[in-house]
């Protein structure tokens, strides 16, 4: 089966000032993958995110959404094709966890599908376990539960492309896990995902593609195990980097190489945190 | 809902109180009556008082409604400018825009212009206050969003060079002229007459359908501007239509009122307290609860005092003051310091 394309960037250029954060990146995204972007801070990965979702202002290249160049759509039709999770949960005032998540379904107000309303918003906040926090202001939620629940707002969107900026940062292991088993199933539903993360043993596990970023350009994609190779990460990350075969599963796992580690310095991490373009 | 209802009621019982009182008290079921004689109903008395009816009727009704309107408008800016912001405390007087707007409408005083006849006036202030929150807008923003530091400060700003400009057009206007930019950054409801209400009152009443048709925008401007967009929301255009609005409602206040500072900060915060922020609930409640606020706030300044007619920009702003130092404080400790 080929899959049909929903996202196509091609050439994409973004300058911030002198610094030029996009460098030529091209980009496919079909219907029915779970695509992850990866690589080092600074590499491009939310500019280029940005990029497909018309935040980022192109100094070169074209975007185009089912088809359609970016900037031909409506606003509000765009809306019901295509949902953005932006790193930052924030809210200005203290709307209920629910409201917010309902206010995914504003696109599809004086649409038939406004019926389904109440179901898509309960059936959203059950898939990212939000429903205890359904009364609390989103405010006075912790970092993750924040995530969760702008996660939830964007599973309300109910669209057939979902693009993701970081939607595990601040979550622990099992919801980790849990959203993004999440977004492969809407992937198996049909849906294009993009997931922005900076695990490398998530993207393995969950994604069909893997596109792995450095200086602004897309330098491998294709399936992880032909993208996530030792010694192109290690060049990449300039961190010595080791992927192993999970003993039983057979998984990908990713791991910073500390073999060659002297025994005075201080552990050596993978680059995690805030990323900022 | 029922708050809403309770606000109506409130309105309406608060109006004819404050029509009933002054130096020759009429009682509220003549007061009443009077009123569903006018609309045709037989019912009620009379008002007994010599000229009672025609006290009502020329002066006590017109400042009622003024009030009403006023009110309305400054529940409704504040409401709306807060929303814009993303930030509780915007309010037209705290940044400024009552300033702007009543500079150029102290300027129209100053030098008799009449291009526009009784409406001079108020399109003035419309200008004035459009230019001043289109400044605030650009100046206080970085980043899509607007810090409270840089709110209030950029508000301290507008403030100086406002109050310069009413210095100068105080210095420069003769003396019948400069009574009246007194009694107005005093803020009063004195002296209100019905042509006066019907020059307010179109724009209040257009800038209150305007805010209620953008509800459930502003909604999703909460989100923040991207996340708004991504939800359909056209940002751009919103704000400025916004901004335009908030002029408009600002201006329908100031043009023959004054400053009467602080309603649309006090007033949509205690609203959101009872019925959270949704804007399709705060808006109209924030209208409501304004009117009725600036009724009973007018009552009192012109009766608290017998004989004296107190400006009510100073007892909303006795209260509003410490109010807003209130929220201040709250707000830099829920955010963990200035942000």
């Amino acid at each position: 089966m080929t899959a049909s394309t929903a996202l196509l960037a091609r050439g994409l250029v973004v300058r911030y000032g002198a610094a030029t954060v996009l460098d030529g990146a091209d980009l496919e995204v079909r219907h029915g993958e779970v695509l992850t972007l990866v690589g080092p801070n600074g590499a491009g990965k939310s500019t280029l995110l940005g990029a497909l979702c018309g935040d980022v202002d192109l100094a070169g290249g074209s975007v185009e959404v089912l088809g359609r160049p970016l900037s031909s759509w409506r606003l509000r039709d765009l809306a019901r094709e295509r949902a953005v999770l932006a790193q930052e949960h924030r809210v200005s005032f203290p709307f209920p966890v629910a409201e917010v998540v309902r206010m995914g379904r504003a696109p599809w107000r004086g649409r038939p599908e406004e019926d389904l309303d109440d179901d898509v918003v309960a059936e959203s906040m059950t898939a990212t376990e939000t429903t205890h926090l359904a009364d609390r202001p989103f405010v006075a939620l912790s970092g993750g539960e924040k995530g969760r629940a702008s996660f939830a707002r964007v599973l309300a969107q109910r669209t057939g492309v979902l693009l993701l900026d970081e939607p595990t940062a601040a979550l622990d292991l099992g919801h980790q896990e849990a959203v993004l088993a999440r977004a492969r199933a809407r992937a198996d539903e049909g849906a294009a995902v993009v997931v922005v993360l900076h695990d490398l043993s998530l993207a393995a596990a969950w994604s069909d593609r893997v596109a792995l970023l450095a200086a602004g350009r897309v330098v491998a994609d294709g399936p992880p195990t032909d993208v996530l190779l030792a010694s192109r990460l290690t060049e990449v990350y300039a961190h010595p980097v080791e992927v192993l075969r999970h003993p039983a599963t057979g998984d990908l796992l990713v791991l910073a190489d500390r073999s060659a580690r002297p025994p005075a310095r201080p552990p050596a991490r993978l680059p995690h945190g805030q990323e900022h373009p | 809902m029922a708050f809403v209802v309770a606000l109506l009621a409130g309105v309406v019982v608060a109006s004819l109180v404050a029509a009933g009182s002054g130096q020759s008290p009429i009682p509220l079921p003549e007061v009443a009556g009077s009123v569903l004689h006018r609309l045709g109903l037989d019912l009620g008395p009379l008002p007994t008082a010599p000229r009672g009816d025609a006290t009502l009727w020329t002066v006590r009704f017109p400042r009622v409604a003024m009030a009403l309107v006023v009110g309305a408008a400054l529940g409704a800016a504040g409401a709306l400018m807060q929303g814009v912001f993303g930030n509780p405390l915007a309010e037209p007087s705290v940044v400024g825009v009552s300033a702007g707007a009543a500079v150029a409408a102290a300027a129209s005083i100053t030098f008799a212009w009449t291009f526009a006849g009784e409406w001079t006036i108020a399109l003035c202030a419309f200008a004035g206050g459009l230019v001043t929150t289109l400044a605030v807008y650009a100046l206080s923003r970085a980043d899509g969003r607007t810090e409270v530091v840089t709110l209030v400060l950029t508000g301290i700003a507008v403030n100086a060079v406002a109050g310069a400009g009413l210095a100068f057009l105080l210095f420069v206007a003769d003396t019948q002229a400069r009574e009246q930019i007194v009694f107005w950054q005093l803020g009063s409801l004195n002296g209100t007459r019905w042509p006066y209400v019907g020059v307010v009152a179109p724009f209040a009443v257009v800038g209150c359908l305007a805010a209620l048709a953008c509800a459930r925008r502003l909604d999703l401007l909460a989100l923040g501007e991207r996340p708004a967009r991504h939800l359909g929301v056209d940002v751009e255009r919103l704000r400025i239509g916004l901004v335009v609005v908030v002029a408009l409602l600002t201006a329908a206040a100031v043009s023959f009122c004054g400053i009467v500072a602080f309603v649309g900060l006090v007033v949509p915060h205690v609203v959101r307290m009872v019925t959270g922020p949704a804007h399709r609930v705060v808006l109209p409640a924030s209208m409501l609860a304004g009117a009725l606020v600036l009724v009973v706030a007018d009552t009192v300044a012109r009766t608290f005092v017998a004989g004296a007619d107190l400006p009510i920009g100073m007892l909303t702003s006795l209260v509003g003051g410490p109010f807003f130092f209130w929220l201040l404080r709250r707000t830099r400790r829920s955010a963990g310091g200035w942000g």
